[in-house]
């Protein structure tokens, strides 16, 4: 029993270090996981130099002209690695059907949009590029909006108004559902971004083009020859900074890792302060032991154990101790980690490291706190021992 | 002109005082002081002790407390060191060993009988009596061996797996004997070995230890302030502040053997806790069970 409350502080220690790490693994997993299904050979073309490891992420607006669809035309023609490009112009704005109405954000982009984006039609069908040509007043929204706007009945075909103008509804996205970031991606509407830039904005501005490589191969080579190109329309000499950036999702998935890892080392410290608490809880109990079998030591004395084997005998106690408790803790987190997805809804992927990390710290505890008092056994006196009461 | 007696006894090895005789010395104290520092007081334990023990001798020590019988126990059995002076256990000096180096001796050249049998508790009579075979590196088998064969030496067969709280305080101390026996040790030392035992149990325990003697040659040194139980020895040293006062032996030492056949046969059936006459009684009043304490008899 004694043992068991000992032990406590270890076995929450290690638990909550398996489990935090765990977490952070599992959070890993499931950026990979997004940045696969979104594909590995899109990149994010914008206006304006932005930091990668940084807080903006690719939607951001720099107020900058220097995108135009020019640009974008060129890099479809005299990229070759480049298979797809679409502009995207964003807004917010009203949609109002009838008494109804919902604020959300409305994408302009091209009819390539889906199949850059990976992200299929439900009902209706996208836009196609006669409606880009013409600026066509037409609307794809997403499941959200249909939900609330169009309760009960199909939204293909309705005619909706945004900014005092009438849109009709030609199609209904797939659900994606949050995006990392735990933004609602089906609270979006898709419209030609023609008709962004001329019917809403007023504006020749693209903010970002998405732009998918021939093959994830060929990504990188389409990042080079995208930058040269727009350095050379946009006249940048060499000594002149980029003033666009061209990133790839793994950028992205990168600055979303760097900050994910702090995350974990840092969970994963404040959970290693509980080992430490759970060692000095070790040293305390070996101490008491060493004073309660003060007698028994003098008896191993007096019968020939050598100083040495006295602090062995008590060393390897407590590294019983602090191992049984690492053990312990690790099937604890290790259950822990197995629930929480069903619980939390967080994904968690355990990881082996944690586990062979936690085994060999529990080890290290129980040396390391076990020392001090092993010592004192040691260096008892065996005439006093034996007169103990 | 010296006699040839004296000649004789200079060419000895200095320090050897007795009579020459067949046995070899197994102990030999030479001018022995032993002074502790209390704060600012000095103690002299030991003014000088000088005394030679023979293979096969049982000696009893006696003398009260502060007499120095203690401190040089104490020092025969390597647990502490003279202030001056040399001790030669088996000719060796012994005097200036390392804590490990004594500790090695008495594992292997000492055996121990305490008056509060300090054994293990929550471990077996076997595991108690191999524990010096472990220090010594025996391995398994053979510790196994012996301490079978130990603990049958001293009546025990049948009670290897009892753990102490399961034995009479008789039986503790024979496992205590048995324990001291086990590494073949040069002698045995039993500090007031039958404190804590009742009149019979303490003549069966004498019974063992002259049984040792006789029959193995094992050279005994007994600590008592009983002068019942120093009559068992054949010798008895006499200790008063920190001298020796007397050194004497006995011609016709007390039979153990010859008593317990006189004493009224009592079957000690230790399965059947059952008081059954008054020296059952007496059992219980005055054995020491272990984690009772009673009055001065009190110990572990």
């Amino acid at each position: 029993m004694r043992a068991a409350l000992t032990m406590l502080g270890i076995i929450i220690g290690v638990s909550a270090v398996i489990a935090m790490v765990s977490i952070g693994q599992g959070a890993q997993q499931s950026v990979q996981a997004q940045i696969a299904s979104i594909g590995t050979n899109l990149l994010f073309v914008s206006a304006g130099a932005q930091n990668v490891g940084g807080v903006r992420t690719g939607t951001g607006d720099t107020g900058t002209n220097t995108l135009t669809v020019e640009d974008l035309d060129a890099i479809k023609r005299e990229v070759p690695s480049v298979s797809m490009v679409t502009p995207t112009v964003n807004t917010r704005s009203q949609l109002i059907f009838g008494s109804q109405n919902w604020n959300t954000q409305i994408q302009g982009v091209s009819e390539q949009f889906p199949e850059i984006r990976k992200w299929t039609v439900q009902d209706g069908s996208f836009f196609t590029d006669a409606d880009v040509r013409t600026a066509a007043r037409v609307l794809i929204v997403g499941q959200t909006i249909a939900d609330n706007l169009f309760p009960g009945t199909s939204a293909v075909g309705q005619t909706l108004r945004v900014k005092d103008l009438p849109f009709r509804v030609v199609g209904v996205m797939a659900r994606k559902g949050q995006d990392q970031q735990g933004r609602d991606q089906d609270d979006t509407a898709f419209a030609p971004y023609t008709t962004v830039q001329k019917k809403i904005l007023g504006s020749p501005r693209v903010q970002v083009a998405y732009v998918s490589a021939l093959s994830p191969d060929a990504t990188y080579t389409a990042q080079v020859q995208i930058g040269e190109l727009l350095r050379q329309r946009h006249k940048l000499g060499p000594q002149d900074a980029d003033d666009f950036s061209v990133r790839n999702m793994s950028d992205i998935a990168d600055a979303a890792n760097q900050t994910n890892s702090i995350m974990t080392m840092l969970l994963a410290s404040i959970a290693s302060v509980s080992l430490v608490v759970g060692g000095i809880g070790i040293m305390n109990i070996m101490l008491v032991s060493v004073t309660e079998r003060t007698r028994e030591i003098g008896i191993r004395m007096a019968i020939g154990a050598r100083s040495s084997a006295v602090r062995t005998q008590f060393l390897i106690e407590s590294v019983v101790l602090s191992l049984t408790g690492g053990l312990i803790g690790i099937l604890l987190g290790l259950g822990v980690s197995l629930l929480i997805p069903s619980l939390l809804g967080w994904p968690t992927a355990v990881s082996l490291a944690a586990v062979i990390g936690s085994v060999i710290f529990s080890a290290a505890v129980g040396i390391f706190f076990g020392y001090y008092p092993a010592r004192k056994a040691a260096s008892l006196d065996p005439i006093d021992a034996l007169r103990y009461e | 002109m010296q006699s040839i007696v004296e000649i004789q006894k200079q060419s000895l090895a200095p320090g050897v005082l007795s009579k020459i005789d067949d046995a070899p010395v197994v102990i030999s104290l030479e001018h022995i002081h032993k002074t502790y520092t209390m704060g600012d007081v000095e103690v002299h334990a030991l003014r000088g002790i000088s005394l030679e023990i023979k293979k096969g001798e049982f000696v009893a020590i006696m003398g009260a407390s502060g007499s120095g019988k203690s401190t040089t126990m104490n020092i025969i059995g390597c647990l502490d060191r003279p202030t001056k002076g040399h001790y030669f256990l088996d000719g060796e000096d012994l005097s200036q060993l390392s804590k490990d180096q004594r500790a090695d001796i008495r594992n292997k050249k000492l055996g121990f009988v305490f008056q509060g049998f300090n054994l293990l508790s929550r471990t077996s009579a076997l595991e108690n009596v191999e524990l010096p075979m472990l220090y010594a590196g025996v391995e398994t088998s053979e510790r196994h061996r012996r301490s079978l064969a130990a603990l049958a030496a001293v009546g025990l067969a049948g009670r290897e797996k009892n753990h102490p709280n399961q034995l009479s305080g008789g039986q503790q101390q024979r496992v205590a004997i048995a324990r001291s026996l086990v590494n073949d040790p040069a002698l045995i030392l039993a500090d007031e070995p039958t404190g804590n035992l009742d009149s019979r149990t303490s003549v069966e325990v004498m019974e063992i230890f002259q049984r040792l003697n006789r029959e193995r040659g094992m050279t005994l040194i007994l600590v008592t302030h009983e002068p019942d139980i120093a009559e068992y020895a054949d010798r008895v040293v006499v200790f008063k502040d920190g001298r020796i006062k007397s050194d004497y032996r006995i011609e016709s030492p007390r039979n153990a053997t010859e008593e317990l056949k006189l004493l009224p046969v009592v079957e000690f059936d230790d399965e059947d806790d059952e008081a059954t006459d008054e020296v059952r009684t007496e059992d219980r009043v005055n054995e020491k069970r272990p984690g009772l304490k009673v009055g001065k008899l009190s110990q572990a």
